[in-house]
Formats: C-alpha cells, sequence, structure tokens
C-alpha cells in the first residue's frame, strides 16, 4: 500500500468540498441567492447570515453556493472543449509526418498568443458577453496545453515495443490511436484536466470581474468581488468571500492535479 | 611508511539498512588499488563516503584520514571538506557524458579546479595550465569546445584532466571505462595509470570488470555484501583466491579461457540491505555451515587476508 | 545558428501574418456591420451608409483587409469609427502605461521566484522548503485582481500609506508616478512570482541532480557555489520558456489589475473600445498585444540559443 499523498488527499477534499456545496445548492440554500431585501442591506456576519448580505440586501453566503455551480459548470465544459480538441490534436502531431506535426505545433504555439482573457473579450465584443462565450473562449485558450503534453506522452507511448510491434504488424493508425496510445495518456489527460480547470476557474473569475462572463442576475464569484470593490472602505468582508472561495477552488484543483501526477508517476515526485 | 588514504571501520546506512559494513582498507603513496565486486556491493558507496558526497539521506560513520589534512573526513563540514575535494583528494565518475557542465568550455572546466584551490597565480596561469593538462590526455584544441561536441572517450579524459590538475595525493577513479566503447577503454586506462605515476599520486580504482585491475593495479580488494571479504597483492589474489566469493567470481571471469563454458555463482546478490548477517554470502555458498551464521574473522595480514570460515585451501604460487 | 535565426524568423513572419488574418476575419464575421454597430440601432440608414463609404467599409474584405495590414506597417493604425480620433497615438500612448506595469510585475516576480524557488529546491526535505513550497501553492491560487483588492484594503484603506488607485506619468510627477505603480506592481508581480516560483523549484531540483553538479563539488565547490556557477544557466533554460508565456499572461493579465486600480493602460482601451462598439480600436489593440506576445516569444527562443551551446550547432 502506498503512503497516502498529502496534496492528492487535500486537492481532493477541496474539489469534493466544492461539488457538495453545488450539489446542496440545487436543493438548498439559507435564503434565495438573488432574493434583493432592502430591509437588510450589507449585514455584518451574524447567525441568521453568516457571511453577512451585500449592497442589495442578498445573503453572500447563498450566492457563494450558487456562484460553486457557475464555477465548477464553466470549468467543466471549458476543459471538455479544451479536451475534445486538444487530446485528438496531440495524438495526430505524435502519430503523423514531420511537417504535418509541425504544422499542427505551430498553430498551437500561434493559439498560446491569444489568452482566454483576450479570446473571451474578443468574443464578447462580438456575440455580447454570456457564460457560453466565456466557456468557450476559455476551452479554446486551454487547447494548446492539452496538445502539447498530450503529444509528448503519445510521442513515448509510439516508440514503445508494443506500439512498433502492432505498426510492424500492420495495424492502421486509427486503432493504433485508440488502442494504445489514448489509454496510455489517460493519466496524463486526468492531470491535465485538473490544472486546467484551475486556470479556467481563474479565467473564469476574471471574466465575471471585468463583466464578461455571467450575466446578472446569476451569481458569481468573480462578479461578487467587482460588486465588493465599491465598499473597499465599508464593508472588506465582502471581498473576503468570494476571494476565499476563488483562492480554495483554485488550490483544490491544483493540489489535485499535483497529486495525480504523483501517483501516475512516482519518480517525477519532487519536481512540481 | 605512512598511508595516504586510511579508511577504518566505514559504515554506511539509509535510513534502517545497513549498506557498507566496518570497511578498513589503505592505500599507500603512490599505490594503485583496486577495488572490486558486484554491483550492490557498496563500492561506490565507499568511494562517495570517502569524497563526502554521499546523497542526503545516506550517513556514514568510522573514520576516513587522508595524509596531509590534520581532520577527520568523516563528520568534517562543508567548507573543510571542499578544501580538500580537487586538491588533495581526486575523482572521476563513471558516466563521461554527464559529467561535464553543458554550459561551459571545456577549458574553463578545466581551469576552474585550479582558480577554486588558488593553485595557479591567476586566470591566465590557469588557462596555459588547463592547455598542458588537456595536452597530457592527448587532447590539444578542445579548450575552446563544449562537451557535447566531444565523444565520450574525449569527456572522460577532460574529467581525468580535472581530477589531477592539482596533483592530488589520491585519485578516485569509479569505474571510469564501464561506459565507454571497448576500443576506447585501453587509452582511457593508460592514461590514467600515466597520469597518476607522473604524479605520485595513489590510485583507488573501483570497478567490477577483473581483467582492468589485472592491467592497472598492484593490490586489490574485493568487497561483496557491503563488506571486504579479501585482499592481497593482484596475482596472488587472482591465481590464489582464498575466500569463497573471490574463488567465485575468477571463475566466472575466467581470464584466459574463451572456449569453455563459464561456472557461475549460484543465486542473485540480494537487494541492498537484505544480506544475511554473519557471512554474508553464505546463502549462495556451496560450502556454507552452520559456523557461517556468526561474522567470519579476518585471517591474514591487512596487506594479504580473507574474512571466510571455509577458505579455499591456498595453492603454490605458479612459478613454471 | 544563422540557421536558426533565419528559422525562428521565418516562423515570427508566418505567425504575425495569420494572427493579423484570424483578427481580421473573426471581427468581420460578426453579425451585423460594424458602422451599424458603432452608431446603434436607431441611427439613420443614410448616416450608416455614409460612415460605411467614409470607412470604406463597403469594399471587398480581401482590399479592406490590405488596406489595414499595410497601415499598420506603416504604423497607421486607422480612425475609430466612434470617436473619429486617430488611433495610433491613443495605442502608443496606453502602451507605455501598460509597459511600465508589467515590467514592474515582472522584475517583482522574478526577485521573488528565483531565490525563493532555489531555496525550496535546495531544500526541499526540510520544513523551510516544505513550508515555502505550501506558500507558493497559496499564492498561485490568488487571481491577480483579488491580489489587487487585498493589497488596497491593507495599504490603502487600513494603513494608508498608499494611493488605492490612479495612475501619474512619471515625466508629470515621479514621486506619484512611483507611489501609484507600487501596488498594481505587486499585484500583478506576487501573482506570477509564485506561480514562476513553483517553475523555478523544479528547474532547480532537476539540475541538482545533474552529474556535472557533484563533479563541480568533487572540484572543491561547497553546494550553494557549485549550483550558483554550474546549475542556474542550466536550470534557467526552462525557466525562460515560462518567463516568456508570463509575459504573455502579466500583458492580458493587466487588463484586470488595470481594472481594478483605475490605470488607463492598453487593457482599459481595449474595455472601453468594446463597451463603445469601436471595433477597430478592439481590432487594433488586440492584434497589438497579439504582437507583442509573439515577438516576445521570438526573442525568447532566441534567448534559449545563448543560454545553451548544444542549440548552436545546427538547425534541429
Amino acid at each position: 500500500m502506498r503512503r497516502l499523498n498529502p496534496s492528492l488527499v487535500a486537492g481532493g477534499v477541496i474539489v469534493l468540498l466544492i461539488v457538495v456545496t453545488a450539489l446542496v445548492s440545487f436543493v438548498w440554500t439559507p435564503y434565495d441567492a438573488t432574493l434583493v431585501d432592502p430591509a437588510s442591506r450589507l449585514l455584518k456576519p451574524s447567525w441568521s447570515h453568516w457571511f453577512g448580505t451585500d449592497k442589495f440586501g442578498r445573503d453572500v453566503l447563498s450566492q457563494i453556493m450558487v456562484g460553486s455551480r457557475t464555477t465548477l459548470f464553466v470549468g467543466i465544459v471549458a476543459v471538455g472543449v479544451a479536451a475534445v480538441i486538444g487530446v485528438p490534436l496531440g495524438i495526430l502531431a505524435a502519430m503523423s509526418r514531420r511537417w504535418s506535426s509541425e504544422v499542427i505545433m505551430r498553430s498551437n504555439d500561434l493559439l498560446l498568443a491569444f489568452p482566454a482573457l483576450l479570446l473571451a473579450i474578443m468574443f464578447g465584443a462580438v456575440f455580447g458577453a454570456s457564460t457560453l462565450t466565456a466557456m468557450i473562449a476559455i476551452g479554446i485558450a486551454s487547447i494548446p496545453s492539452f496538445a502539447r503534453v498530450i503529444r509528448s506522452g503519445a510521442l513515448q507511448v509510439m516508440r514503445t515495443e508494443y506500439v512498433l510491434a502492432a505498426r510492424a504488424a500492420g495495424r492502421q493508425p486509427f486503432p493504433i490511436a485508440v488502442r494504445h496510445v489514448l489509454p496510455n495518456v489517460a493519466s496524463l489527460i486526468t492531470v491535465q484536466a485538473s490544472v486546467s480547470f484551475a486556470i479556467a476557474v481563474l479565467a473564469e473569475a476574471a471574466l465575471s470581474f471585468l463583466g464578461y462572463g455571467t450575466p446578472p442576475p446569476t451569481p458569481s464569484w468573480g462578479r461578487m468581488l467587482q460588486e465588493s470593490q465599491e465598499f473597499l472602505f465599508s464593508a472588506p468582508r465582502l471581498a473576503v468571500f468570494p476571494g476565499l472561495a476563488i483562492a480554495l477552488a483554485v488550490l483544490g484543483f491544483n493540489l489535485l492535479g499535483d497529486g495525480l501526477r504523483d501517483r501516475f508517476d512516482p519518480k517525477l515526485e519532487d519536481r512540481r | 611508511m605512512n598511508s595516504v588514504l586510511a579508511v577504518e571501520d566505514l559504515t554506511v546506512t539509509v535510513r534502517d539498512k545497513t549498506l557498507v559494513q566496518d570497511v578498513s582498507l589503505t592505500v599507500d603513496p603512490g599505490e594503485r588499488v583496486g577495488l572490486i565486486g558486484e554491483s550492490g556491493s557498496g563500492k561506490s558507496l565507499t568511494a562517495l563516503s570517502v569524497m563526502g558526497l554521499l546523497p542526503e539521506d545516506v550517513h556514514a560513520s568510522g573514520s576516513v584520514r587522508l595524509a596531509g589534512v590534520d581532520h577527520d573526513l568523516i563528520g568534517a563540514d562543508e567548507r573543510r571538506l571542499s578544501r580538500v575535494r580537487g586538491r588533495q583528494l581526486a575523482i572521476v565518475f563513471q558516466e563521461p557524458m554527464t559529467a561535464l557542465n553543458p554550459t561551459m568550455r571545456v577549458g574553463d572546466q578545466v581551469a576552474e579546479a585550479m582558480l577554486i584551490h588558488d593553485t595557479v597565480p591567476g586566470r591566465r596561469a590557469a588557462r596555459a595550465a588547463a592547455i598542458e593538462l588537456l595536452g597530457r590526455v592527448q587532447l590539444p584544441d578542445v579548450l575552446r569546445a563544449y562537451p557535447h561536441q566531444l565523444s565520450g572517450g574525449q569527456r572522460q579524459r577532460v574529467v581525468l584532466a580535472l581530477a589531477l590538475a592539482n596533483d592530488p595525493s589520491l585519485l578516485i577513479c569509479d569505474e571510469p571505462t564501464t561506459a565507454l566503447d571497448v576500443t576506447v577503454q585501453a587509452m582511457v586506462l593508460d592514461l590514467i595509470v600515466r597520469g597518476v605515476t607522473d604524479r605520485s599520486s595513489a590510485l583507488l580504482f573501483i570497478t567490477h570488470d577483473l581483467a582492468v585491475v589485472a592491467t592497472v593495479c598492484q593490490r586489490v580488494l574485493v568487497m561483496y555484501g557491503g563488506r571486504i571479504v579479501e585482499s592481497g597483492p593482484v596475482n596472488e589474489v587472482f591465481t590464489s583466491p582464498r575466500h569463497r566469493y573471490t574463488q567465485g567470481l575468477i571463475a566466472a571471469s575466467d581470464l584466459e579461457s574463451a572456449d569453455r563454458r563459464l561456472p557461475t555463482i549460484p543465486g542473485n546478490v540480494p537487494a541492498a540491505g537484505q544480506f544475511p548477517n554473519g557471512c554474508v554470502f553464505r546463502t549462495r555458498c556451496a560450502h556454507a555451515t552452520e559456523i557461517c551464521a556468526t561474522a567470519p574473522p579476518w585471517s591474514g595480514t591487512a596487506s594479504r587476508g580473507f574474512a571466510c570460515h571455509h577458505p579455499a585451501p591456498a595453492l603454490e604460487p605458479a612459478d613454471a | 545558428m544563422i540557421i536558426r535565426l533565419i528559422e525562428r524568423t521565418a516562423v515570427l513572419l508566418v505567425s504575425l501574418v495569420v494572427s493579423s488574418v484570424l483578427v481580421f476575419a473573426f471581427m468581420a464575421v460578426l453579425p451585423g456591420d460594424p458602422a451599424r454597430v458603432a452608431l446603434g440601432v436607431n441611427a439613420s440608414e443614410e448616416a450608416v451608409a455614409q460612415l460605411r463609404e467614409q470607412f470604406g467599409l463597403d469594399r471587398p474584405l480581401p482590399t479592406q483587409y490590405l488596406d489595414w495590414l499595410g497601415g499598420l506597417l506603416r504604423g497607421d493604425f486607422g480612425i475609430s469609427y466612434v470617436s473619429k480620433a486617430a488611433i495610433g497615438p491613443q495605442i502608443i500612448d496606453r502602451f507605455q502605461v501598460t509597459l511600465w506595469l508589467v515590467v514592474a510585475g515582472m522584475i517583482i516576480a522574478l526577485v521573488i521566484a528565483v531565490p525563493a524557488g532555489t531555496v525550496m529546491a535546495a531544500r526541499h526535505r526540510h520544513v523551510s522548503g516544505l513550508a515555502l513550497s505550501a506558500l507558493s501553492q497559496v499564492g498561485v491560487a490568488v487571481p491577480a485582481f483579488l491580489a489587487g483588492i487585498l493589497l488596497i484594503t491593507l495599504f490603502a484603506v487600513k494603513l494608508g500609506w498608499l494611493p488605492a488607485n490612479g495612475w501619474t506619468p512619471p515625466a508629470e510627477d515621479p514621486g506619484m508616478f512611483l507611489q501609484q505603480l507600487i501596488l498594481p506592481a505587486l499585484a500583478l508581480g506576487l501573482v506570477q512570482g509564485a506561480v514562476l516560483t513553483r517553475y523555478v523549484r523544479s528547474a532547480v531540483l532537476e539540475v541538482l541532480r545533474e552529474d556535472y553538479l557533484r563533479t563541480a563539488r568533487a572540484k572543491g565547490l561547497r553546494p550553494f557555489p557549485a549550483l550558483w556557477r554550474h546549475g542556474l544557466r542550466n536550470a534557467a533554460v526552462p525557466v525562460v520558456t515560462v518567463l516568456g508565456l508570463q509575459l504573455a499572461t502579466l500583458l492580458i493579465g493587466a487588463v484586470v489589475v488595470e481594472r481594478v486600480f483605475v490605470i488607463p493602460g492598453l487593457g482599459s482601451l481595449l474595455l472601453d473600445a468594446v463597451s463603445n462598439r469601436d471595433l477597430l480600436l478592439v481590432q487594433d489593440v488586440v492584434m497589438v498585444l497579439v504582437v507583442a506576445v509573439l515577438v516576445v516569444n521570438f526573442f525568447v527562443d532566441l534567448l534559449y540559443v545563448a543560454l545553451d551551446p548544444r542549440l548552436r550547432v545546427s538547425s534541429r
């Protein structure tokens, strides 16, 4: 039995906590997260409002809980888009001839010049900002790192004896990719998904903060932070709770990614 | 005559495992001593302990004294150790391909060895000395080369040049030719022997290759399971091994006959730290009896002896 | 060496052309035409038609593209559809502001990351290394705009040491410029520093395992001098890669920090352009950011060659 990996445990617990929070928010929150109540504006944390209320009298805890749905939803779609495009590209680049592989990787590098934030702002300018544009922009911006990681993993698999044997036996590239390469890069995909998820959470928060993410009234951590800005002098706590939520989520997914990496390849344990 | 190197009761442990136990050895000035054994026998760890370059979690105890150094090398702090390393004590490692800094010119790496210890008056002199040192290992014109432009054999000669830069009293070579092509092995060995003879440096030569020991060394120490099991002049040990392990080792690598099928030692070398108590070889020895569960005492003298309860009979030295 | 330089330059040029096509095409596919977007839904047909003609939007797309690209090459960014002002001077002006911010942030990040990462690697089994490691993990999780908000809360609101926001050009009032630069630069630099620290750590750890470091110590160098003389340059190669990517992140990341600190940089110009529906301005700013990123990556590539002699022999 291998020693329990602290990153994996800590990351797993945090991610689980966020997932559970999001699930619970579907059936129960202390208050309606979007309920405006002028009578209870800017309340300090108390037994009835654990995290206090915002400028519209909305319960902060309820908003954080519902906000976790937005975070997870954007993350899942973005990582999904990135994986569905990036993984085949990476495998293709590893398996194809030199020049076509070169073309794929060069286009990949070019995409790196368009970070998520820039893409999302461009999308927002053209299509109008929404959760959808944010998710897709973040997803597209995450393709290069997927493709790169998967390509290097797939290149290693392509050099193994069983793939060489399969090729010598005249197997077609596609079956080789599906049967040999994909299962062997699955662990890399998992690690990269976790790391990309953390980046997606950060990007979503930044976009919502700028007003290019989820539009109101749907609660989102980034926008809660943006709304807190005008109260930095009177009620800095309004920045603390969504800020903590974002940091915790990013930390959780990063730790999970690190932990998974160590788990799959213990030799690398000290490297990150 | 005082010895150059005197190792006493060296024990190397990692966590709860003992990898080298109670190793004592001496090397006299100008003497060329071979340390042979299979991988896992603890010979490289012995060398690293002498250099004080053991990995962080590996610990050495005992005593390592070097002529001209007034303190024990075991337990000495980095500051004092670093003054000895590369000055009185130098080493050539096994893997020449990675032993040199890929981003630094070869000449600078050789010159640095002298500049660190202020054995030359300045950069210009260090450079001149580096040219001469590289010339002596038959590498003229590589001063401005980077390691990747050189072959493995050439790189190993660079490492040899920088190891010998400060005329050390002891040069340790840890399998210096194992990673090289057979064709260049002889040349590197020759340069090593010439290098130490020219400077009257002593040599501790670590290898698993008996033929190499036979050509390079005057005396040999046989290591197995983290202990020295036999020692003596090369021709005596090789013609008349007394320890059963040495006997098996020599039979398995018969230096003369090539057509006969070589006998092997039964079983495998146990994993590090997994050697039996008593005689470390007893689990693989055909002659082992109950008494072998106790540690065999050292028979003979420090310069010629063995540790075995059932030694092979001594042969009269073949004089024909 | 020369071959590599030519190869890299070719890659840069192709990337620049391809990305300009991408940016132009993307802005051109938008539903509705830019003149209508700029003037709003209530504008009369005549006004829209007049604007289209004025800015040549009625010409075929390839012509418009070549015209735009030709202008860029001559340093002419065109004229805003909305404000009717020349775009070039605005971009140059705002770019300087962002550059100050990014360079200051990068310096802070490096000053933090190189020593912290090295210590973390050299003492990775000790408490101090592990504590730094955990701290950097937390730092990575804090977005720059959150760091900005926290810094404002602490240093501007609670302690009142520094201004909460604003921007003064250095030529106007150097003292005020520095005071106003510190917090936003810290917000950018602290977070990037935490990210960079982790890369420095793994690069140094990698180098610590290298045989040549053992050779250096066998020569008589003590651990830290050995790492300094023989390790850092080798560790720099992977770190420089990340640095290049980070510079890109910083350029774009500055957008958010500029919003937090109310700084008139390229980011706020972009955001304002988007909300004013000033599409040519958006297109120009995006292009400038992309060019900046590509050029940085080009120099990073050349820097490798300077750092690693193994790359100098021939092209790959």
